[in-house]
């Protein structure tokens, strides 16, 4: 079958012939390979996307479901080549080492900022409970997300 | 490969009826498919299903998500939302999912036996509404036949006064439950004790809820009888998560301290 999407604002379609995941289709097919794959179970956080309004694991939604859906991946953020205000807060603390699970960490961090504009730590932690950061360079992604949300009050 | 998207209720039975995989949040069916235990080539959609995503008082559709029952739900059945994976599990999950699948560790089951929820089953033919008792039959086993779909939850009108939800795992986030439980109490005293994770299917502590229940004020030592009837009660098993002996203690220790709870 064909699925057709919208994708950062623009349309999206391929075929899909197995039940893959959202993941795949965009990484394989679409050749939009923000997302990143790691565990392919929804543990780590590195394939999140936000899908009709909430972060979710891009590797635990089936391809085939997204028809007529809207998807925004870490490629949808920056607009024009000015970072968003997350992704910028992520470089100015330095919270970025490998890089392998920042675009899960602003996808996350961002969805969280569009309905809370001034997160407590607590609330940024719980925000980011699903995302793993192999480096463990967890001090410094709160701490960006900490000064972002000190920045808004 | 097939897969329909109805958003009528009628229209996804049929495709049920016709041998098509129910896919709701997708967050244990994508599993086993990334990892190669199921592959569907019939699928259909629930999430655009209006009727399994509606949520009337008492009576929850199965499509509802953890997040929303994080945000309004019954206190004990809202605890546990709140423990569900992760903030993306949570926003894709759902309790019918939950329900279907049937793990022992599903951390919605404790509070739907705690209360005597119901599990409302439509088959294009047929209503029926099982008791969670009759509808948990084993490890992953449920009696829901091939062709129908849980479209609801129905928990009582009137739910115990305090409720208290609880899990022992092996750190804070996106855990799975070593133990679950659920305690509630009412007004008039009545207990009820139900456990995840210690048997095939989620269980009450029958005796421990008796003993406590004719209590109006436990006493320390009332306390500690429950806790050692709530252990002797469950059938824990040892897995790759926990021993049989700790799961046993746990069970007690995390019952008592929920009853503390309702009782405060
Ligand atoms: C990283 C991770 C962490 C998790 N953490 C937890 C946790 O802490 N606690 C917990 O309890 N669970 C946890 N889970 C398991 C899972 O998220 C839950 O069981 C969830 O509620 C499943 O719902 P779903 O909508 O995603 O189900 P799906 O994956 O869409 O479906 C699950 C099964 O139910 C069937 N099904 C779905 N809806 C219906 C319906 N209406 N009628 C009939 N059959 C139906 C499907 O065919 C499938 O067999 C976790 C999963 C992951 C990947
Ligand atoms: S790849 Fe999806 S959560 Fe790890
Ligand atoms: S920066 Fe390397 S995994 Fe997070």
């Amino acid at each position: 079958m064909i699925v057709s999407f919208s994708l950062n604002g623009s349309p999206a379609s391929g075929r899909v012939e197995r039940p893959i995941s959202l993941l795949d289709f965009l990484r394989d097919e679409l050749k939009a390979i923000g997302s990143k794959s790691a565990c392919d179970q929804g543990e780590c956080g590195s394939c999140s996307v936000i899908l009709d309004g909430v972060v979710v694991c891009s590797c635990l939604v089936m391809a085939a479901d997204v028809e007529g859906s809207t998807v925004t991946t870490v490629e949808g953020l920056e607009s024009e080549g000015t970072l968003s205000a997350v992704q910028q807060a992520m470089h100015e603390a330095g919270a970025v080492q490998c890089g392998f699970c920042t675009p899960g960490i602003v996808v996350a961090a961002t969805d969280l900022f569009s309905h809370n504009s001034s997160p407590t730590t607590r609330e940024i932690k719980e925000a980011l409970a699903g995302n793993i950061c192999r480096c463990t360079g967890y001090g410094a992604i709160i701490r960006a997300f900490e000064t972002l949300a000190g920045e808004s009050t | 490969m097939e897969v329909h998207h109805p958003t009528s209720l009628p229209d996804a039975l049929r495709a049920v009826a016709a041998g098509a995989t129910p896919l709701a949040g997708g967050t244990d069916l994508m599993v086993e498919i990334n990892f190669g235990h199921a592959l569907p080539d019939h699928v259909v959609g629930l999430r655009r299903v209006e009727e399994l995503n509606s949520w009337e008082d008492s009576r929850i559709g199965a499509g509802v998500t953890w997040r929303r029952i994080d945000e309004k739900g019954p206190t004990a059945l809202a605890e546990a939302a709140r423990t569900v994976g992760s903030p993306q599990i949570r926003n894709a999950g759902t309790i019918g999912g939950n329900v279907a699948t049937a793990s022992p560790a599903g951390d919605g089951l404790p509070f739907l036996a705690a209360v005597d929820a119901s599990i409302e089953l439509v088959s294009p033919t047929s209503t029926r509404h099982l008791l969670w008792s009759d509808f948990f039959v084993g490890v992953k086993q449920t009696a829901k036949a091939p062709d129908e779909l849980i479209v609801a939850i129905q928990l009582p009108e009137r739910l115990p006064s305090r409720q208290a939800f609880g899990k022992v795992g092996s750190r804070n986030a996106m855990v799975i439950a070593t133990v679950g439980c659920v305690v509630t109490r009412d007004d008039d005293g009545k207990t009820t004790v139900a456990l995840g994770s210690v048997a095939p299917t989620p269980i009450r502590a029958f005796r421990a809820e008796e003993m406590i229940s004719a209590e109006t004020s436990p006493s320390e030592s009332a306390l500690f009888e429950f806790q050692r009837l709530v252990s002797e009660d469950v059938r824990p098993i040892t897995d790759h998560r926990s021993t049989e002996e700790y799961r046993r203690h746990a069970a007690g220790v995390l019952a008592r301290r929920l009853l503390e709870r309702c009782l405060r």
